[in-house]
């Protein structure tokens, strides 16, 4: 670890933080229906759709046109991806997706996980790519930020029924915030080097007067929108690792930055929209500060090397570069991996797979304790208000009221509701994992033996559940059950954790705001955030204890004592 | 008086039973067991999966000595959740014998007496016996001198003293009359003097005495809000750990063999709630009982929880927030009269006046002034005060001392007083006092202010209910000038002067409308509709029938200043549920630490670094973790049965105190507690 590495880390994460500020008011104008500078555009959309913007829906119209929305999303998906080889914009000719891996793929672009059970240069035709993938980037982006913004509402005042109009905030959400910033993001990767073409792939002679193939495509606008709406599907087989994905550490840094602002910028819009900046700011600083611990993790994970290495006589000044590319460097992966767990994107630019096993497991943990820190768009925040529930409802009776959280009492109905979207999580990740493990036509998919090979699977189901999308690397992923179980597990993620939260919206919209008092529990302000912080690491966290000590953990005092499998 | 200082400390202190009653003990054992039927114990899903568990290891234990195995560590592990479950089952049953003596005391009460209905409902000679348990509502019931009163009732016709020693547990005989405020009668109680006619208002069982009984026994509770809402909570997370101890089987079968189903029993129990799930319901009952021994009865324990929640007090100025009566405050002679004269008229006449305000009047000349009052001469005549002349006095030694009403005395002066006599007397009605004047033979000497006194130490208490974020509502009938002297006095936030039973419920109302939690305490029927409407309403026993029906609490000492502890003990009982779920939950870190490593050690040897306890043996680290698990159920039993203990201070400094024990604390707690157990058995040779 180094002084420059470090400085590096603060200084993407300072700006990361200082955009997220603008973003937020900007975000939070969007949702008042404030910003009108596309209005015409915006009107058409409606009038086609039959659209009354003005509208309000209660949680369970919002929850039904947001399902509905996804399920026409899946639907063409799925016919695209099935269809494709007959379908124009096909230069290599990429033939129809099986039904296994067009059900998982298409699962996995409308839940925002972008899980690539397949390799975008090879499986995916140019109309794939932008007509399927590309606009779910924006479609799932905007259903996770208009969901989390029906929620911000709830808290906002007493006595309401309605959350907005779904249909509404999607629209406004994709014209407004999405398409504006992927735009410019997008010219700034073709600057840097990204091809954005619709040419063949190009075909070179090499310095030993080989033939290659060299994959093109319509790339940098879809990284664009791949980081900002935290999809993380790569254009690309190995993600932003891929030199025209990823071409320089300048790219990587705006990466990190674009798939990390917006979930940032939306604590700080909730802050807004509940009328008190300060509870936003609460939510981000645990958010930041498990970025920042993680981050630090990864780091000094990998900067300490391999010992079995290095006891081969490979200098282990340079840490453990496996899988890593030099042109990012050690601090900037290990941010990037750091965000894009933590924040639900699950684009990679380097293998977790051949991380050392501690620094392996920190992503892997990230993910598990929810997806929250700082989450998807959209849903890191409304997961992060579940967690905000639940920490007020243990430790707010300790000041001697019926807990509350901006007012709202939190009671019996919201607490089931609370519990059951945490439940899920672990079941899809545990229950899965572990029929995984004992399941033949599942452990074949595994590469390595011993603990690695269970972190393999463990990471998979993880991924899937917590929509993260990233892969660990090691598994053969597109087989029927993987397919079939991991689009479950995506499924489940995604809507069964939403269907309850969206209740627990509707639930506290309805209730007065209590005026805050002195007799309040304060939940702004560090004693809060650290508070947040625990209940995260012991009702998110805990569960996976045993499944990380039996992968990565066993992997790494096994690596120590030299053993290996 | 208040203590302004400990809060609940003083109040509480009346007939503090010690914590375990070695003679409640025998019985609560056999409770514990009794509590063990699994058709109950539902109820409480922690502990009932906790049982499930303890006969599965046990029947898991008796088949591998059944076989010749060794079963030792099996047995070992099965008999500490059992008594896991048990130390649960005994914390409820030792929370509701200590309310179970009360009860029987009640019971006693509630014989089954004959009443003497009445034929007709002018007639008392006219009557005949029936059984109490036969009454219905609205018969119409005699009762005469020496009788138990049957039933609950309001006294239609008569007066009589009546003493209720059985519920309340004062034996001073009060009066209970026809009209009025005082008409209410409750079934067990005995009427000393005198007759009554009584009209029953509580069909059979369902008496305020069977509510008490029921209460106290903790036998109708039902589940508050907040229990329900934690029930859940401790539920589910027994599903994410049942989820995640499963999952340990398919996991651990990869590259090895997964742990054995004793093994697994022990990581789930002590990883899934116990302590919180064992302790909730005790928690609940010691709290409604706190309740009961300050002599306050709740209607249902969500009245309790609800207290805590109290944003706004609403309190009667006379008798909560001044001490009743007007007492002497300041003499205000005329110019050319010395204080100490003025003083000496003033006690002189005074020497027969009964009244508190009289007796104030020498209480304050010998405080201010070193008059010892003299004994009351021989051969004074006194002149009583009527109504007529709003004057009283005394004739002595030729001299006549007389203290009356202002315009009374002045007409008796002949109409001449000094302008600033008439000042002095005006300006003590405008701050809210009673003006009094002093004559002596006709010549007017001054003025004796009378006024509200606030209660000593309401100030403070005032301050630390505002620091606690509660508003106090001051209540009178007194004009606004008044209102606001008193109110500034006192401390209270706000104010309603010249107050009707419809302005109490309009602000009630308003401050509902707000959000706001407001509780009352009232006695009057007309206070029943703004006792019906707050959040927390607490009757007088004393009061009427209404009223204590509206209310969903009844305070059988009749002190409405009550309504403040009673707001302490409903914010205590939820703390104390948050700090023990808190530890609770905080306690699974170090068990974590204890277990895991034990579990697979065995599938990977290295794992053994993860042993920070350094715990012996896997066998005496899981058995060490699930004697803790158990024992610290029993530990925190006091704590569950006395609450936490609760300081007025703001939620920030408060929140920050108990994290700081029950957080910091449930996560430190179980390393040093696990290794010390481990270390106890590996001297005692085991595992």
């Amino acid at each position: 670890m180094t002084l420059l590495g470090w400085a590096q880390i603060a200084l993407v994460l300072a700006l990361t933080v200082a955009a997220a500020v603008p973003i937020g008011r900007y975000i939070a104008a969007v949702a008042d229906g404030r910003v009108t500078w596309l209005r015409p555009v915006e009107t058409l959309f409606y009038r086609v759709g039959g659209i009354d913007p003005a509208r309000g829906q209660d949680w369970r119209g919002y929850a039904l046109a947001m399902l509905a929305a996804n399920a026409a999303g899946f639907v063409l998906l799925f016919a695209i991806l099935r269809l494709q080889g007959v379908l124009p914009l096909n230069p290599q000719g990429a033939s129809g997706m099986s039904s296994w891996l067009a059900f998982n793929t298409a699962v996995s672009f409308v839940t925002n996980t972008n899980w690539q059970a397949y390799s975008g240069e090879v499986a995916a035709s140019y109309l794939s790519q932008m007509a399927g993938f590309t606009v779910q980037n924006f479609l799932s982006a905007s259903t996770g930020i208009a969901l989390a913004l029906a929620v911000s509402r709830a808290f906002a005042r007493g006595g309401l029924r309605e959350l907005g109009n779904f249909w509404a905030d999607f629209t406004r959400v994709t014209l407004y915030v999405l398409l504006p910033m992927a735009v410019v993001l997008g010219f700034a990767f073709v600057a840097l080097g990204m091809p954005q073409t619709l040419a063949d792939y190009a075909t070179a002679t090499t310095l030993e007067g080989a033939q290659q193939t060299i994959p093109l495509g319509p790339v940098a606008f879809q990284v664009a929108i791949k980081h900002l709406g935290t999809n993380g599907g790569g254009f690309f087989g190995v993600n932003s690792l891929h030199p025209f994905e990823g071409p320089d550490a300048i790219a990587t840094a705006l990466q990190i930055m674009a798939q990390a602002v917006i979930p940032f910028a939306l604590c700080l819009a909730f802050g807004r929209i509940v009328g008190d900046i300060r509870q936003g700011r609460a939510l981000l600083a645990v958010m930041l500060g498990f970025v920042v611990v993680a981050t630090a993790a990864i780091y000094a994970a990998e900067a300490a090397g391999n010992p079995l290495m290095t006891a081969m006589g490979v200098d282990p000044a340079m840490g453990n570069m496996e899988g890593k590319d030099v042109r990012f460097g050690l601090p900037l992966v290990a941010l990037f991996t750091a965000t894009t767990t933590g924040a639900s994107c699950g684009a990679v630019n380097a293998m977790f797979d051949s991380f050392t096993p501690l620094g392996g497991m920190v992503p892997l943990f990230l993910i598990q304790l929810g997806e929250v820190l700082p989450g998807g768009v959209g849903s890191g925040l409304y997961g992060m208000l579940v967690f905000a529930l639940l920490a007020v409802f243990v430790a707010g009776l300790m000041v001697g009221r019926t807990p509350e959280y901006l007012g709202k009492k939190v009671q019996a109905r919201e607490i089931k509701l609370a519990m059951l979207a945490v439940l899920i999580l672990p079941t899809a990740i545990l229950g899965f994992t572990a029929v995984s493990l004992v399941l033949p036509a599942a452990i074949s998919s595994i590469q390595d033996g011993g603990p690695h090979g269970l972190s393999e699977m463990l990471y998979a189901y993880t991924s899937a559940a917590g929509n993260n999308g990233s892969a660990f690397g090691g598994l053969t992923a597109d087989t029927p059950w993987l397919n079939t179980t991991l689009g479950i597990a995506m499924l489940l993620g995604r809507f069964a954790f939403v269907v309850p939260v969206m209740a627990i919206a509707g639930s506290l919209a309805a209730k007065p705001r209590a005026p805050e008092g002195a007799g309040t529990f304060p939940t702004h302000g560090p004693l809060f955030a650290g508070l947040l912080a625990g209940v995260i690491l012991i009702l998110g966290g805990l569960q996976f204890l045993p499944s990380l000590t039996l992968g990565p953990i066993a992997e790494h005092f096994s690596l120590l004592t030299g053993k290996t499998f | 008086m208040l203590d302004t200082t400990t809060g609940l400390g003083a109040t509480n202190t009346r007939a503090r039973p010690p914590m375990l009653d070695p003679a409640l003990l025998p019985r609560a054992i056999g409770d514990a067991f009794r509590k063990l039927n699994p058709a109950t114990l539902i109820r409480n899903p922690v502990i009932f999966v906790t049982e499930v568990v303890s006969i599965l290891v046990t029947v898991l234990a008796g088949s591998a000595a059944g076989r010749g195995e060794p079963w030792g560590f099996q047995a070992g592990i099965a008999v500490w959740l059992w008594f896991t479950v048990l130390f649960a089952t005994f914390a409820e049953a030792v929370a509701e014998g200590r309310g179970r003596a009360r009860a029987e005391s009640l019971r006693k009460a509630r014989t089954d007496t004959q009443a003497k209905v009445l034929i007709r409902a002018d007639d008392r000679s006219l009557w005949q016996p029936r059984g109490a348990t036969e009454l219905h509502v609205g018969d119409l019931v005699l009762v005469e001198a020496g009788d138990l009163i049957p039933s609950d009732g309001e006294v239609v016709q008569g007066i009589a003293s009546v003493n209720e020693a059985a519920v309340t547990g004062e034996s001073a005989p009060v009066i209970r009359e026809s009209g009025g405020d005082r008409s209410a009668v409750t079934g067990g109680t005995l009427v000393v003097s005198d007759w009554i006619v009584v009209r029953i208002t509580a069909a059979p069982g369902s008496t305020f005495l069977d509510r008490m009984i029921s209460l106290v026994e903790g036998a109708s509770r039902q589940k508050t809000p907040n229990e329900i809402a934690l029930d859940i909570l401790l539920a589910g997370m027994t599903i994410i750990f049942l989820i995640a101890v499963a999952s340990v089987v398919g996991l651990a079968s990869w590259n090895g063999q997964p742990p054995s189903v004793p093994v697994l029993a022990a990581l789930l129990v002590t990883l899934i709630p116990t302590t919180i799930g064992g302790l909730l319901s005790a928690i609940g009952i010691a709290g409604m009982d706190r309740l009961v021994r300050f002599n306050v009865m709740a209607t249902s324990g969500r009245a309790v929880e609800a207290a805590g929640d109290v944003d706004v007090l609403l309190l009667d100025k006379t008798g909560t927030i001044t001490l009743g009566n007007r007492q002497a405050a300041a003499f205000v002679p005329v110019a050319g009269v010395a204080e100490r004269d003025l003083a000496e008229a003033a006690v002189l006449s005074s020497l027969a006046d009964e009244t508190p305000e009289g007796r104030s009047i020498l209480a304050f000349a010998r405080d201010r002034h070193g008059i010892t009052p003299p004994a009351l001469p021989a051969h004074a005549t006194v002149v009583p005060f009527t109504a007529q002349t709003r004057i009283s006095g005394l004739d002595m030694d030729g001299a006549q001392y007389r203290k009356g009403a202002a315009d009374s005395l002045i007409r008796a002066a002949g109409g001449g007083a000094p302008a600033a006599l008439r000042e002095a007397v005006d300006r003590i009605a405008r701050v809210g006092g009673t003006p009094l004047v002093v004559a002596k033979d006709n010549r007017i000497l001054g003025a004796i202010e009378l006024k509200d006194i606030v209660k000593p130490g309401i100030r403070e208490r005032f301050a630390a209910l505002r620091k606690m974020g509660i508003r106090t509502v001051m209540v009178t009938g007194d004009n606004r000038l008044t209102a606001a002297a008193i109110a500034t006095e006192a401390g209270v936030d706000d104010f309603i002067a010249e107050a009707t039973p419809q302005d109490k419920l309009q602000y009630i109302r308003d401050a509902q409308g707000e959000g706001r939690l407001v509780a009352m305490a009232g006695d009057g029927t007309n206070d029943a509709p703004a006792l019906a409407q707050a959040d927390v309403g607490v009757a007088m026993q004393t009061g009427t029938q209404a009223a204590r029906e509206a209310g969903n609490m009844v305070d059988l000492d009749s002190d409405p200043t009550k309504l403040i502890e009673v707001v302490e003990i409903g914010k205590q009982l939820l703390i104390t549920r948050g700090a023990l779920t808190t530890f609770s939950i905080a306690n699974d870190v170090a068990k974590y630490f204890a277990i895991l490593p034990a579990i697979f050690v065995l599938q990977y040897p290295e794992l053994q670094a993860l042993n920070v306890m350094r715990l012996a043996s896997p066998e005496s680290a899981i058995l060490s973790a699930v004697i803790f698990n158990a024992l610290i159920i029993v530990a925190l039993v006091p704590l569950a049965l006395r609450g936490v203990r609760y300081t007025p201070v703001g939620a920030a400094a408060l929140l920050r105190r108990n994290l700081l024990i029950y957080g910091l604390g449930g996560i430190v707690a179980p390393f040093v507690g696990i290794k010390i157990i481990d270390v106890i058995l590996q001297l005692l040779g085991i595992a």
